[in-house]
Formats: C-alpha cells, structure tokens, sequence
C-alpha cells in the first residue's frame, strides 16, 4: 500500500489532466485580494452563497415528501411536520434559512452600496446582484405560496388582484399567474415549477455569472477618501495596488468567510431548532373565511404601504412602484460610476441608505401591528372595562350594550381594548358635542361608515347618551359655542 | 498541484507516431476555401435550426398561455346556490358552490363563497366573498350591516356600496338568476378587477334589469350576456 498523501496526489492530477478544475480551483483560492479587502465586512456575499447551498439541499429534502398539488399540499405538510422524524426540523430550516437569505443579500447590497464597489468597472457586477436580489424575492414569494395554507391561498389572491389592475392585459396576465381562471391546483403547481426549477436555475446561472465578475475584476478595495475612481486609469490604479498590498484569497480572507459561513448556519440551525418551522395556518378552504391574511416578514411593508395609499392613488403607484424602485438600482451604476467611494465623501449615499431602513422598519412595524384592521371580534369578545359603565344611568347603559352590539369595538377601542382602525373613544365626549356625534355615527365620513340604516332613532339617542359620558379624565366636555348666545327652540342642544 | 505539461496548448505540435501524421486529404478538407463553404453551410444550419426552433415555440407557446387565450364564456356557467326558500327575506346569508371548471388536483379550492342578499322575495345581490381591494375575504356583520375585510379595513354597505377604506369600488357583484325555484348566479372566474363576469357595479335593488322574474324570461341570452 502506498503512502495515501501520495496517492491523493495521483487522483489529484488524474482529475485535473481530465478536467482541469483542479488548477482553475487553486488559481481562484489563490487570487490576489487587496490586503485591506481581507475584511469582515467582505463576509456577506459569500454568506449569501452558502445560504443559497443550504436552500437547494433542504429544498430538495422537502420536495422528496410534498406533494404540490392543491388538495394535498397542506396535508403533505401537515405529515411533514408531525409524521416524518425530523421533518418539522427540516422545514423549520427552510424557513428560517430564506429569512436569513433575504437578511444577508440586503446586508451585502448596503455593504457594497456605501463601499462604493458598484462605481467602474464592476457596474455589470451590481446590475447582476440586483436581479439576484429580485430573484431571491421572488424565491420567498413562491416559497410562502408552497406553504399552502390560508394565508398563501388569499396572499395568491392579492397578487391576482394586483395584477389585474394593469391595464389591457390585466385579464391574461391574472390568467397566467393562476394558470387557470381560479385559484386551484393549477396555480400551485406552476408556483412549484417557478419556485423548484426556474427560479433557482436562474439564481445558480446569475450567482455564477456574478462570482466570474468578481473574480475577474479583483475584489472591490477598501474605499479610502480621496482615492477616486476614473475610467481612465482606475483598473491600472487597481493593478498596483493589489501588486504592492495583494494577498492570497485563501487563506487570507477566506478563513473570515468560512468563520462567517458557519456562525451563520449555526444561527439558522439555532432558529429552526428553537422557534419551529412557519405554519402551515388553517387549510386553504376558500369558503373559511374566518381569517385575517398577512404576508410573510419581508413582504410586510408593501402589505402596510396598502393599507395607506389613498384609492386614487393605489393602481398607479401599484403599476409605477416597481418601476420606481427597480430603475434607480439598475442605473445607480452607470449614473455614478466614477467619484468617491468612501462614505464619508458620499452624504447622499448615508442618506439614502438611512431613509429606506426607516422607511422600510417603519411600515414593516405597521405591518406587525395592522392598525388599520377592523379588530372583527372585538364586539363580541372584548367586554367593556368595569370603570365604563360604573354611574351611569339606565340610558346610558342601554348606550353601552348599543356601542358593543353594532361592532363599534371592532374599530374603537375602550379603555384600551379594541380596533384602532378609528380613534379611541376614551374622551371622545371633551371633543365632540352630542349633534357632532350625532352626525358622524349617522352620516359617517372620515373613513367612518354611515350607520343611519343599523340604528333606530332610540338607539342612537341611546348610543350617544352614553358617549356623552366618555370624558377621559374627568375633563370638561365639548360644548358649542353658539349655543348660549342663540338658543334653539328655546334650549340649549349641547349644554346640558 | 498546477503542472503546465497537462494543458494541451502547451504540448509540442508534431505528432511523435507516423501513423499519426495527417493524410493530404485531411490536409485539404482543413483549407481555406472548404472553411468558408463550410461556414456558409454552418451558417445555413443554424438558420434551420432557428426555423425548427420557431416552429417547435408555436405550440409550446399555445400550451403556456393557453388559459389566458380563454374567453369568458369558456369558463363561466350558471352555479346554482340553493333553493330560494334558503334565503331568509331581509337577511344576508353566506353561501358556497362549487367552481364550474375544476382540474383533478384543485382539492378544497375548487369551493367558492359569497354573500346573497335577499332584499325581498324577488330581488337579490350576490357579492364576491372578495374584496374589491385586494381580493381578502369579507364579512358580513349583521348588527351594523357592514362588510368589513380583516386586511386592511375596507367596508362595504349591506348593498355592496363602498362604504369606508381603501377600495375604490363597492363588492364584485355576481349576476343571477332565479331557475326552477333555485337561486343561480353566472361564475367561474376569481373576481377581480379584470373580470367582466364579476366586475359590475353595484345594482340599484329596483333596476328593472336586476328582476330576476325579466331575466328568466330570456334564459339562453342572459347566459351570453356578460360573457
């Protein structure tokens, strides 16, 4: 027998004679990195490739089990989660692993963003990054639809619904989208083939496409003030400095990528162990309807944004927002591909970064809360706090049982307790006269519905007898103020 | 491991065998003019290739968008609810059918649901479950007679009329018919905002086209009509 070193030497050259993928390797590990670039901020793209690898291996698994057909899929899960060993543990890691996913990919576009390594020559590299990104959303879009259950059936039904709002082709593209002219087996199967062969073929092409950019332009330098980047003479700039300060790739940044690829895997194992796989929610059974649909985590702000757009405005901000979003990262690059790439000399750079972070952490808060959403069983579920009711008269009471039993709980909330799709009514008596409330509970208006034709004349009287009593803090209650100086049919309306 | 002997570039150019020397008519066939004939056949061949390609896209093409050729009336068909006397006079009732056009594996999707408002004994409203913002399901409160959707607020009047919210339009409302003492409405489609078979507006409760008695008279007819 011979020595094994030796031996694997043989099979190394054998291999490489017929492929030569050994020497392409080791001429990729050992690509001169500029010293500075050996950093850990350089960790995340690398990162979202390993994510990518954990995806497809899970993936995999998981597709081995499902079954993606619409009357079987959310049984399939179901089996998945409670009969398989370890199945629950699997899914968990798919899910938890496409979190991290979009987490690292956004992390890696700031990165480069404010490192400026999107300036020439590598602007075809960030045009490839942005259709990875949106590849990788859309990888998440069709993920939450494989996980078919309530929410995917009418989160399925909100992307049909914002599709058919395009003009002209609206109808086909609806048609497209489900495969068929309902939600059904049809529009979950061709959700699985986007989402087990399409996508992931064209994210594996582009990911390769994109590691040749990088490898054939040389990592992006650390960006110092003052070393500003020209057409002209920046690949030569380039090529000296990765003369003077080049180190090998591996080891000398690699061992900092694989730290982080591990530290992130286990962080992943660690969620999928700990918190569970997602869902599935309740069947998709159309005709259930006892539900209140929300999309997954990342998805969250636009369900939000949704909520807000005034009427008029939502069809041409649903059919220009991807334009308006997607334009901009397409032309950064070849809009400022020279200049600066430090961020100390780039303010509108910081400044972009931080008002879409806030924006984006904003409406994806709303979007854990829902504000805006009716509270449906707050009525009926909700009592009255005790210190509501106390002291007041038979009449006032009687308002109460009105104020619950019409659902005003569903978006006004008592004592903290219920909707906030409209304001609370703690004190809603120090801001309206008994005519205003009379107004806006028969008439509507301001969001509010008209409730003329739910309630008789006596409870209405009834109803706003006993808001009249909602004073907050014992604070003086609105009055009118034409109402002493000119007395109707003798008296005062409001004062009393 | 990088030994530059293994790249074939690198390897002398004589072969080291005489039998392996090139025979004049391999010599010939490598020339200049047969490399453009060549070339031209080359070219040829990929032309035909993009004929065969062409040809072979039509179908595939007729297979992709197949049910997005479709017209409406391939999909639509009268759906019946249930007998009348199952909708109480004055009361919204919730009701379900299921899809004229299923496939094999469509399960519990293939049901539907709506809400039938039976206003008196001939007229009714039948409203997509669908809210005209973005499609969520709405719910028929019958206390303060309101539909109100759990997604982001939209409210609907009892007759299907906006009422408050993001929805620029009241409910889809499905067009019906009273048959053989059976309530019946024209469906097949996800209401949506394309969607002539749902996209109505709400009827006046007396438009003489909402009597369900005038539309039995001409059953075929009505049947083609939104179409």
């Amino acid at each position: 027998m011979k020595n094994p070193v030796e031996l694997g030497k043989k099979l190394r050259a054998w291999i490489d004679l017929r492929t030569g993928l050994v020497q392409q390797a080791e001429e990729m590990a050992d690509h001169p990195t500029p010293s500075s670039a050996a950093s850990w901020w350089y960790v995340f793209g690398s990162g979202a490739m390993v994510l990518l690898g954990l995806q497809v291996v899970t993936g995999i698994l998981l597709a081995m089990v499902y079954s993606p057909s619409a009357s079987n899929a959310w049984a399939s899960l179901q089996f998945i989660n409670h009969n398989l060993p370890l199945g629950w543990y699997l899914r968990a890691l798919h899910g938890w692993g496409s979190d991290f996913m979009i987490a690292i990919v956004l992390i890696h576009l700031v990165q480069v963003f404010l490192f400026g390594a999107y300036k020439f020559p590598r602007e075809l590299t960030w045009v490839v990054g942005v259709f990875l990104l949106l590849l990788t959303l859309a990888m998440a879009f069709t993920g939450q639809v494989m996980r078919f259950d309530t929410d995917a059936y009418w989160g399925i039904g909100i992307g049909a619904s914002i599709t058919s709002s395009v003009p002209l082709v609206g109808k086909p593209l609806v048609r497209l989208l489900l495969g068929g002219p309902i939600i059904g087996g049809a529009t979950l199967s061709h959700f699985f083939a986007l989402h087990v062969f399409v996508i992931p073929g064209a994210l594996l092409g582009l990911v390769g496409l994109h590691l040749l950019m990088v490898l054939r332009l040389g990592i992006n330098e650390w960006p110092m003030p003052g070393r500003i980047v020209r057409r002209a003479d920046y690949r030569q700039n380039y090529a000296a400095l990765t003369r003077k300060t080049g180190v090998a790739f591996a080891p000398n940044a690699a061992w900092k990528d694989a730290v982080f690829a591990a530290a992130m895997i286990l962080a992943v194992m660690a969620c999928a162990w700990f918190f569970g796989p997602f869902g599935p929610s309740g069947q998709p059974d159309p005709t259930i309807i006892q539900t209140a649909p929300h999309p997954d985590f990342f998805f969250l702000w636009i369900y939000a944004v949704l909520a807000f757009l005034p009427p008029q405005l939502e069809i041409p901000f649903l059919l220009a927002a991807p334009a308006l979003i997607v334009l901009p990262l397409l032309l950064l690059p070849f809009l400022a591909g020279e200049g600066e790439k430090h961020w100390s000399r780039r303010p509108v750079a910081i400044l972009v970064v931080t008002l879409v972070a806030v924006t984006l952490g904003i409406f994806t808060n709303l979007g854990l809360h829902t504000p805006w959403s009716p509270v449906m069983d707050a009525w009926s579920s909700a009592a009255i706090p005790a210190r509501y009711v106390k002291d007041r008269t038979p009449l006032e009471r009687r308002g109460a049982l009105v104020f619950q039993d019409k659902q005003c709980r569903d978006c006004h909330s008592i004592g903290g307790i219920g909707g906030r799709r409209g304001p609370a009514l703690d004190d809603i008596a120090t801001r309206m006269t008994v005519d205003q409330m009379v107004r806006q509970v028969l008439q509507g208006g301001g969001n509010m519905p008209a409730y003329g034709k739910a309630l008789s004349p006596a409870e209405t009287t009834a109803l706003t007898a006993y808001l009249r009593t909602l004073n907050g803090n014992h604070l003086a209650p609105a009055v009118n103020p034409a109402a002493g100086i000119e007395p109707v049919n003798g008296t005062h309306p409001v004062a009393q | 491991m990088s030994d530059p002997k293994h790249t074939h570039h690198e390897i002398a150019a004589e072969a080291t065998d005489p039998r392996w020397q090139a025979t004049p008519a391999e010599v010939a066939a490598a020339a200049p003019a047969a490399t453009s004939r060549r070339s031209f056949l080359f070219k040829l061949a990929v032309g035909l290739n993009g004929l065969v390609g062409a040809v072979f896209a039509v179908p595939i093409l007729g297979y992709l968008i197949g049910p997005a050729t479709k017209k409406d009336a391939d999909f639509n068909s009268w759906v019946k609810l249930g007998s009348l006397d199952e909708f109480p006079v004055g009361k919204t009732h919730f009701a379900e059918y299921v899809n004229p056009v299923v496939s094999p594996s469509d399960g519990e999707t293939a049901k539907i649901a709506c809400w039938v408002r039976r206003i008196d004994a001939n007229s009714f409203q039948v409203f997509a479950v669908n809210c005209a913002h973005l499609g969520c399901p709405v719910r028929w409160f019958e206390q303060s007679r309101l539909f109100l959707c759990p997604c982001h607020g939209g409210a609907y009047y009892e007759d299907g009329s906006r009422a408050s919210g993001p929805p620029m339009r009241g409910l889809f409302e499905y067009q019906h018919r009273v048959h053989n003492g059976a309530l019946e409405i024209l469906a097949g489609q996800l209401p949506t905002f394309s969607n002539e078979a749902c996209n109505r507006k709400p009827q006046k409760p007396n438009a003489p086209e909402n009597n369900p008695l005038r539309v039995l008279a001409d059953d075929d007819a009505a049947g083609r009509r939104d179409a």
